[in-house]
Order: C-alpha cells, then sequence, then structure tokens
C-alpha cells in the first residue's frame, strides 16, 4: 500500500462577544426562553433593515490583527441566498467578495518544530436560529434567539497534515480570540464550530486531492477522531479503486463514522450579491492603529511576564495561560492573596485533578477568585491545616464563596492556643513514656508516633510541624 | 371654496384656524371614498373607524398646541406596502394577505407624529412590479379622469386616490417610476425623492438600491411639504442619509435657472401631445427666467435593462422570504418542507411577480452573474455619468415624465415588456439615485392628464419644488379635478369593496 | 442567449417556484423574451467601468453596540401559521 498524507484546512465559525446582535439591538446572552429575543429586524419581517453592529467590525479587525492578516481597507457584506427555516430572510448577510481580513497566519507548535498555518480569509456574518424536532407534531419548531449573533468565519489554508496539527492550530485560534474578548469560544454552546475540508494524496504528490467537508464536529476529540476516519476512508476508497467525491459529510461521533448529507445540500448555487441594504465600510488606518493599540495581552504575552514577573517556571506559566478562564483566575486569586506560586500550585494541581474528574472546561469552573485566594491565605498563615484545605478546596471548587464559614461550620480551623498545645503533650508524655524513652534513646521513629498522638489529643486540628517542634524540644536529648 | 378644491396646505390652515374640524374633513374623505370606490377602487383597506377616532384624538391634539404642523389634520393614504402597525399589509399580494405588522415604518411615525390622519392603504401593483396597477392581487385601479383606463403604478391607488380627491394627499414608492407615472397617468403632482433622502425602514422592499417613498400631493407645494415631513436620517436605515430638507418653495422669478432638455427623452416612441404639452411647459419656464439648454443622455437606451437585471434581482432575493412559514399565506396539509415551499410560493405570487423573480435568480446564478448582474451595474455606473455630465450644464433636466397617457386597462396584458417601455424617462433617476418629479401639464385630445418630468441632481429637491411651483402659479392644471366617479365615463361596477 | 427547460427548470428550483411540463415552456418563452431584451447591455464595452452597488456614496454607517428592547414573543409568532412552545412550528425539515 502507497503511503498517503492528509491534507486538511478548516472553516471555523465563532460567536462574536457582543453584547448585542450583527444588525439589531437584541441581546446576543445565550440561552433565554424560544423567541424571547428578536425583533422585527432579526426575524427578517417585511420592511426591516439591517444596520451593522460597530463592535462586530472593530472585532474582526483585532481579529484579523491578532492573526497577521492584512485588513481589507474597502470591505462590504454581500448576501447568500438559500431557503432554509432557520434563516428567516432566506438570505444570510455574509461576505464573499470582499472580505474583511486577509493572508494571515498562525503559528504552532509540532513535533518537528514551529510551523505557520496560513489563513485565507476571516469573514463576518450572521448565524441562524435553531431547529429542533417535535416529535408529538412530527414538525420542525423554529427559536430565531440565536439568529443574528455576529459570527466570524475564519478559513484556514490547506496547510494541515494531521489531527495534532488541527488541534494544536484550533488551539492557539481558540486561546487568541478568547485573550482578544472577542469570542468566549465555547463549543458546548456552539459559539465555536470547526469544519473540516480533507483530502488525501499520496507522499510527495504535489496536485491536491478531491476534499470532503465534514460538519458536526462538537470537541476537539470528535474533531481528531473525525479526522482519523475520513483518512482512513479515503485512503481505503483510493486503494480499493475507488474515488473521493466532493461532498459534505456529517460526523457521528457515537457511531465514529461520517456520512455523507443528502445531494441537493451539496449543490448549492448561492447567488451572492452585493447587500444593498449596507453601504460598503471603508477601514482607515487610524482606526485599525486603535484597536491595534487596544489590544489585549495575548497568551505568549502572558506566559512570559507570569515567568518574569511572577517567577513561576516555564511549564506552569503554559499551563496557567491555555485557557484564557485559568489565567484570568490565576491573577484575580494572585493579586487578592499576593501569594502566585501557591495561587499557580492549587491550579495547577487539585484544581485540575477535580475538572478531570467532573469533565468540566476551565471556563466551566465555578471557583471564585476570592475563594481560591482565602484557601491560600488560610493555608499560609497556619490556621488550617494541608488536609483540611483540600477539603476547603473542593468546597470553593464547587462555587463555595463562604470560606470562613464553611471552616467555622466543619470545625477546620487549627488549635492557635500555645496552652492547648503544652496540655496536649504532655498528657501524651506521661501516657507513652516508654516511646518517649524509646525516642530519647535515639529511635527517631518513635518521634512519629508521638506527634500522631498528640495531633489525636488535639482533634486533628493542630499543626503538625509545630506539635513536631514542641515535642522534639521537650525530648531533647 | 369648496373643501375638495383645496390643497393639503389649504385645508391645514383651515384646520389650525378653526374653520372646518378634522372629523368633519374625515368624514368628507370618508363620504367620497363611499362614493367613488366601487368604481375606482383606490383602496385595499380603508380604515374608516380607526381613521375618524384618530380625527378626534388630532383635533384635540390642534385643540391644546400638540400639532402645529402645517398638515395636521388633513386626511391622507398609504401605499400597502409601508408598514402600518396592526393594520393589515399586503403589498396587493395573496402572499400577504392577512398579514399585520407588529411594528411602524419611520415614514408613519413621522406621520404620527404631525398629526395626520390616515384613512387606509391604497392599492398598487403586486409587490410594486408594474405599471398600471393592474397585478394587484385585489383588483385593478381605474383611472378617475376615464374609469375604462389604469391609473398608472405600481402606486396607482395612490394617485388615483389624490386625483379622485378621496384624500388631499398619499404616500407612494418609486423604483422605476412607481410615484411619477401614475401621477402623470392621474394629473397630479408626484416626488421620487433622492435616494437615501427618505427613510425605507419599514417600506417592504421591492429593490431595496432603487426604491426611495415619496409623496403624490395635489401641487409641488403640498409635494415639498410632506417631502421635508418625511425627509431625514434614521438610524434603523444605513442608506439613509442626513442632509437638509428641502426648502418650501416661494415666488415665481426663475431667472438664472438653467433647465436641460435631454435630446434622448423627445424622439421616437414619444406621444405627439405629450410632447407638445412638456415641450410647452420648457417655454413656460423660460418665460418665468429661466434658460433652455440641450443636454445628451446616450444610455437613454440601456437604461430599462439594467433596470429590469438589477431591480429582479434584488427582488429575487428580497421576495425570497416569503415562504409561508411565519406570516402572510399559507398552504394547508402539506408536511414536505419543499413542498410547502413550492405551494405557499407559486399561490402566493402572481404571474408577473414570478417572472420577475425567475430573472432575477438567473441573473444572479452562477456563470451568468458576469454578463447580466455585473454588467448591469457597470452600465449603471454609465447612466450615472451621463447625468453627471447633465448637471454641468444645467439645474434642472425637463423630461416626459411617460410616453404615452393613461391607456386602456388590459392593453399590455399579453406583452409585459411593451409595458417595461413605459419606464423609459423614469427608471434610470432611480439607477442614478436623483430626485424626480412628475408635474400635471395639460390634457390630450381625450382629455387625460399628460405629465412633466423635473430631475435634480442628488439633493436638489428645492429646485424641482421651487420650478415646478412657479410653473404651477401660472397654470391651472394641477387645480382640475375628474368628476367624481361613478358619473365619470366609461364607469364600470368594478366588483370590490 | 437561447434559454433551455433545463434552464428554466434550475432557475425556477433556486427561486422555490413549482416548475413542471405545463408551464415550462411558456416560462421559457417569457425568461427568452425578457433575456433577449436586457441582452442590449452586451452592445456596450464595460470593462473599464467600476460597477455600482448602491445608489449613494455613503460609507461606514454603523450602530453602537447597545441593547434595544426584544420585542413581546405574542408580537414574534402573531402572524405564524403554526406555533408551539413559543417556537414557530413548521414542516419537518430532513436531518
Amino acid at each position: 500500500m502507497a503511503s498517503y498524507e492528509m491534507v486538511i484546512g478548516l472553516e471555523v465559525h465563532v460567536e462574536l462577544s457582543t453584547r448585542t446582535k450583527i444588525f439589531c439591538g437584541c441581546t446576543t446572552r445565550f440561552g433565554g426562553a424560544p423567541n424571547t429575543r428578536t425583533c422585527p429586524i432579526c426575524t427578517g419581517m417585511p420592511g426591516t433593515l439591517p444596520v451593522v453592529n460597530r463592535r462586530v467590525v472593530e472585532f474582526a479587525i483585532a481579529a484579523g490583527l491578532a492573526t497577521n492578516c492584512e485588513i481589507t481597507r474597502r470591505t462590504r457584506f454581500d448576501r447568500k441566498n438559500y431557503f432554509y427555516p432557520d434563516l428567516p430572510k432566506a438570505y444570510q448577510v455574509s461576505q464573499l467578495y470582499l472580505p474583511i481580513c486577509r493572508n494571515g497566519y498562525l503559528t504552532i507548535e509540532t513535533p518537528q518544530g514551529e510551523k505557520r498555518v496560513g489563513i485565507h480569509e476571516i469573514h463576518m456574518e450572521e448565524d441562524a436560529g435553531k431547529l429542533t424536532h417535535d416529535p408529538w407534531l412530527d414538525r420542525t419548531l423554529v427559536d430565531y434567539n440565536r439568529c443574528g449573533v455576529p459570527l466570524l468565519e475564519i478559513v484556514s489554508e490547506p496547510d494541515m497534515r494531521s489531527a495534532q496539527e488541527v488541534v494544536a492550530y484550533l488551539t492557539r485560534l481558540r486561546q487568541t480570540l478568547q485573550y482578544l474578548g472577542v469570542s468566549d469560544c465555547k463549543m458546548q454552546e456552539g459559539s465555536l464550530r470547526a469544519d473540516v475540508n480533507l483530502s488525501v494524496r499520496p507522499m510527495g504528490q504535489t496536485a491536491l486531492g478531491t476534499r470532503t467537508e465534514m460538519k458536526n464536529l462538537n470537541s476537539f476529540k470528535a474533531i481528531a477522531r473525525a479526522i482519523e476516519g475520513e483518512f482512513r476512508r479515503q485512503t481505503e476508497l483510493i486503494e480499493d479503486g475507488g474515488v473521493v467525491r466532493q461532498q459534505t459529510r456529517r460526523w457521528d461521533d457515537n457511531k465514529g463514522a461520517s456520512f455523507a448529507m443528502r445531494s441537493k445540500e451539496n449543490a448549492q448555487d448561492y447567488r451572492y450579491f452585493p447587500e444593498p441594504d449596507l453601504p460598503p465600510m471603508e477601514i482607515a488606518q487610524a482606526w485599525i492603529d486603535e484597536i491595534a493599540a487596544r489590544e489585549p495581552e495575548l497568551r505568549e504575552a502572558k506566559r512570559a511576564r507570569y515567568q518574569r514577573e511572577m517567577g513561576l517556571p516555564d511549564y506552569d506559566a503554559a499551563l496557567l495561560t491555555e485557557e484564557k478562564a485559568t489565567a484570568d483566575l490565576f491573577e484575580r486569586a494572585s493579586a487578592l492573596c499576593g501569594r502566585p506560586a501557591d495561587v499557580a500550585h492549587w491550579l495547577m494541581g487539585d484544581a485540575m485533578a477535580l475538572m478531570k474528574e467532573r469533565q468540566i472546561a476551565p471556563d466551566q469552573m465555578t471557583l471564585a477568585p476570592e475563594a481560591l485566594a482565602r484557601v491560600v491565605t488560610l493555608v499560609a498563615e497556619g490556621r488550617v491545616s494541608r488536609q483540611s484545605a483540600k477539603e476547603i478546596f473542593v468546597y470553593a471548587f464547587d462555587g463555595g464563596e463562604d470560606v470562613d464559614g464553611y471552616v467555622r461550620e466543619h470545625a477546620l480551623q487549627m488549635v492557635q492556643d500555645d496552652g492547648a498545645y503544652a496540655r496536649a503533650v504532655e498528657e501524651v508524655l506521661a501516657r507513652c513514656a516508654k516511646d518517649a524513652e524509646s525516642y530519647s534513646a535515639g529511635n527517631e521513629k518513635a518521634l512519629g508516633f508521638l506527634v500522631g498522638q498528640t495531633m489525636k489529643a488535639l482533634g486533628g486540628k493542630g499543626d503538625a510541624k509545630k506539635v513536631g517542634e514542641m515535642l522534639r524540644e521537650r525530648l531533647a536529648r | 371654496m369648496e373643501l375638495f378644491d383645496l390643497t393639503a396646505l389649504e385645508l391645514g390652515e383651515r384646520i389650525r384656524a378653526r374653520e372646518i374640524g378634522v372629523e368633519e374633513a374625515t368624514r368628507a374623505c370618508l363620504s367620497r371614498i363611499e362614493a367613488q370606490e366601487g368604481t375606482l377602487h383606490a383602496f385595499i383597506t380603508v380604515t374608516a373607524e380607526a381613521a375618524l377616532r384618530r380625527a378626534r384624538e388630532v383635533q384635540r391634539g390642534i385643540d391644546d398646541g400638540t400639532y402645529t404642523h402645517p398638515l395636521a389634520g388633513v386626511p391622507m393614504a398609504i401605499k400597502d406596502l409601508i408598514s402600518t402597525r396592526g393594520v393589515e399589509t399586503t403589498c396587493a399580494s395573496r402572499m400577504l394577505k392577512g398579514y399585520v405588522p407588529t411594528y411602524d415604518a419611520t415614514v408613519v411615525r413621522k406621520l404620527d407624529a404631525i398629526g395626520a390622519v390616515c384613512l387606509g392603504k391604497t392599492n398598487m401593483d403586486e409587490f410594486a412590479m408594474g405599471s398600471s396597477t393592474e397585478s394587484s392581487a385585489f383588483g385593478v385601479t381605474r383611472n378617475p379622469w376615464d374609469a375604462s383606463r389604469v391609473p398608472g403604478g405600481s402606486s396607482g391607488g395612490s394617485a388615483a386616490a389624490v386625483a379622485a380627491r378621496e384624500v388631499f394627499y398619499a404616500l407612494g414608492s418609486d423604483t422605476g417610476g412607481s410615484i411619477r407615472q401614475p401621477a402623470s397617468f392621474c394629473g397630479v403632482t408626484g416626488v421620487k425623492p433622492t435616494y437615501g433622502a427618505v427613510s425605507r425602514y419599514g417600506l417592504i422592499a421591492y429593490a431595496s438600491s432603487l426604491d426611495q417613498i415619496g409623496p403624490i400631493a395635489i401641487d409641488a407645494r403640498d409635494a415639498a411639504a410632506v417631502t421635508r415631513l418625511l425627509a431625514g436620517i434614521d438610524p434603523l436605515d444605513a442608506t439613509s442619509v442626513d442632509a437638509p430638507p428641502p426648502a418650501m418653495p416661494e415666488g415665481d422669478d426663475l431667472s438664472g435657472l438653467r433647465v436641460g432638455v435631454p435630446r434622448e427623452c423627445f424622439a421616437d416612441g414619444l406621444n405627439g401631445e405629450v410632447r407638445a404639452r412638456v415641450l410647452a411647459v420648457g417655454d413656460a419656464l423660460q418665460a418665468l427666467g429661466a434658460t433652455l439648454v440641450p443636454v445628451e443622455l446616450p444610455m437613454l437606451p440601456y437604461a430599462i435593462p439594467a433596470y429590469y437585471v438589477l431591480a429582479c434581482a434584488e427582488a429575487s432575493s428580497n421576495l425570497s422570504r416569503y415562504d409561508g412559514l411565519r406570516y402572510g399565506f399559507h398552504p394547508e396539509g402539506i408536511e414536505d418542507l419543499h413542498e410547502y415551499y413550492l405551494t405557499a410560493r407559486s399561490e402566493g405570487f402572481g404571474a408577473e411577480v414570478k417572472r420577475r423573480i425567475l430573472l432575477g435568480a438567473f441573473a444572479l446564478s452562477s456563470g451568468y452573474y458576469d454578463a447580466y448582474y455585473d454588467k448591469a451595474q457597470r452600465v449603471r455606473t454609465l447612466i450615472a455619468r451621463d447625468f453627471a455630465r447633465c448637471f454641468e450644464q444645467a439645474d434642472v433636466l425637463l423630461t416626459p415624465a411617460a410616453p404615452t397617457t393613461a391607456y386602456p386597462l388590459g392593453a399590455h396584458a399579453d406583452d409585459p415588456i411593451s409595458m417595461y417601455l413605459g419606464d423609459i424617462y423614469t427608471v434610470s433617476i432611480n439607477l442614478a439615485g436623483l430626485p424626480g418629479m412628475s408635474l400635471p401639464c395639460g390634457f390630450d385630445g381625450d382629455g387625460l392628464p399628460v405629465g412633466a418630468q423635473l430631475i435634480g441632481p442628488a439633493f436638489g429637491e428645492s429646485r424641482l419644488f421651487a420650478a415646478a411651483h412657479a410653473y404651477q402659479t401660472h397654470t391651472d392644471f394641477h387645480r382640475r379635478r375628474p368628476p367624481e366617479a361613478g358619473a365619470a365615463k366609461g364607469a364600470k361596477a368594478n366588483g370590490e369593496l | 442567449m437561447e434559454i433551455t427547460e433545463k434552464l428554466v427548470y434550475y432557475v425556477a428550483e433556486l427561486a422555490h417556484l413549482r416548475m413542471d411540463e405545463a408551464h415550462v415552456a411558456q416560462a421559457a418563452e417569457d425568461l427568452s423574451k425578457m433575456i433577449g431584451y436586457v441582452d442590449k447591455l452586451q452592445e456596450l464595452d464595460t470593462d473599464s467601468v467600476p460597477p455600482t452597488s448602491h445608489a449613494n456614496a455613503r460609507a461606514n454607517v454603523f450602530r453602537e453596540d447597545e441593547e434595544r428592547e426584544s420585542m413581546p414573543r405574542e408580537d414574534a409568532l402573531a402572524n405564524a401559521p403554526q406555533s408551539k412552545d413559543g417556537c414557530y412550528a413548521v414542516p419537518r425539515t430532513v436531518e
């Protein structure tokens, strides 16, 4: 069997974090009862007109700058015409002829070193409504709350050669957009969606094979699986003497296989033409400069600063900045307690373990920075034991805000009274005279037993270190 | 002077002077509507009760000083493609039968704000596609001067309603001549403002880059007053422009005004009587101090083809939303989505609308876009350049509004293209985004009104109003009105209403 | 150019208008006439002429990212032929 390589390009849609929709003043907040976040404009009632949300254009420019794109100085919207119940005007306002950003790239890390993935274009468009099937009526129910939410479509060049590269590219793209604040990129809420264009060719061939487009990819894992599956399907097809047909396929992650969508959806003639209701946009250099000047600290800069200013090792800095939600939490908690190393320790240890255990993403964490900072402070000040702190942390991780209340309620506060320590030590020494003698005779192990007994006498709320020191002093040889 | 010999502004003045009550004027108009509609059918919907309620409310507003506008309390009507909250808005299409908008067009809000009294929604060609009002799904409108003839279109209902004095002014819309041509056929004054002068928010689109709302009125001063009221930038319409409102015309001195007369507009295909009447307008303007300048519009023969490609292309997209899923006409008992779309759209739209949608979809389709849509857009540029050159030599242009006077009902039934040719003098103004105005300039041998068109540069409405007002100061064509319909010759029962 | 029945079927499908054997010949003739008429445009050389897509020179018209109240759901659904659970109910879409 010949050896094949895969050639992959991505079309990524992200919903922008604007307050309002792209062409009207309805909110973009996720959720809401069906059809309560609509108006005559976003539902395409006869006679209504769109007006562009300025922030959508600013976000698009910011995304273009952060991905090394050229900004199209004279840009405009076009209409993409097709019929579907989720599209109330029967056209989507999008950009075909003059997309706002072109010719950019992102750098990803691969086992072979750094690699550039080209970005063909970024364009602005409106999202469609949501369709659900109603089994009782056997009809489709339409909710237009998401209709008109602004999207960026980021179209890469076919520069990726493996699932790993695709995941690296998506991770970098998501980080960039999250750090810019232009999108929260939550795949589970559909605010980041990726379609994979994949073709195969024999190693060494320069001409591209016929590509398929895969849709319905809901997680990075599904994307990786879909890529491997489609690569297998295409190479097997070719090996068996077949040909790959250009088509759109739908990935079924449960079945681990993709299925061709109806041919009708494959043959589209969208009759794009310039949107007459929206005047063109002339993007002045001054506007671009202003947006560039407002660019927030992006991931790589943050990673370097954590090492430089907070003394974190690169590994820690990289891990903490991988997700903007983690970095935000880290910075806020550190600012509150002044102990970045301890905060980092908790986030990279217990927090990540809990996220894994509960299968939640960093941006779904309900851990409040105030609570995290309080846990760190309590430990540092010796007010709770390390053991108790782990329990308290779980409380905070699950969204608990009143850390001190929790400590009080569960009596986790360490004994602070020196008299109590002294009494416990004397009581144990009296009871366990043999062990004390053994220690004094040089048996170090006996001290551990005595500490344990003393801690027990203190109801488990003692500071083990302090108890050890007191015993050592008392039994000084 | 009888009530119906007054212009809208004259009536407004008497209302503010408490010489005529708003309710009295409204009732008088409603009686006239009742008497004439059986013949004319200018309205799709008459909102008599709401109008009387509104009349009383406006009277109180006038009495307590809330409404001071010169047109406060004056009865008017709105073409049935302008969105009116709570009042059925059909575009004269089966497709929108029963559709009751939940919002008001910006122009409707402006009318409300000054105390206008709206009597109803006027008939039109379906989705404004036509020049005779015969493609309305709800029956034809007849010309008040001769009920066997068309009122023109697509704003035929508005023009007929004003000509027959069922109302004192009406709103129309003009995509390729749909205000100016019916105004000329009905002997009233109609204005297509500069593209962007009046908000299109709430105007149900035919062709978005060509559509404008404008007044159909009794004379130039009324038209100017309504245009001033409608004009202005609207945050809800990104194509609207912040420009000073046109000035009210005063006096009759046209010294220094250069009136361009495009040679091509007086060539073959123009009815001789129309030609003579329109050229007489030139003489009249000259007598008032204007100078006539010969100008050229070499692209004129390409205007209609370019217009039909662009208008139909935009329409094919604008009218895609009518699928019966959310409002308007909906077929019953069809489970398959695709079948539902086909049925809703094939049964909801009339023949002319479907013809234009097909042409438009063709012009935008893969493989034909460059040869048709893109080509027409480039020709559009050439047409705009023609006008730019003319306005280097002239301040306004004078042309006929239409090549003929009103033709008999059904005259173009078998040949849509022959009807398209009637738009020859009007469509290029929409392509170039310029203001145009049609004013009555006499009658032909059959007693049918003839209309002259004045064209201005962008936002040159003031010049049009000044010239037209000066002309009307010395003529009375705009003051003449047809005998009350029903008594008019050729009248037949319409069967509607 | 010649308008084939195949092209008429294709364009009708794009526009979601029903086309069948009984009507396709008439539709082809109508479309032929209209296209024949607008083919006059091909006489002009427009290679060096830019297209005009907007009727005035406005550019950069934006609204600020400020929330406006949405409409009551009853308004959204007021004209709907069928609704359920606050949604428009439409013929089943094929998934």
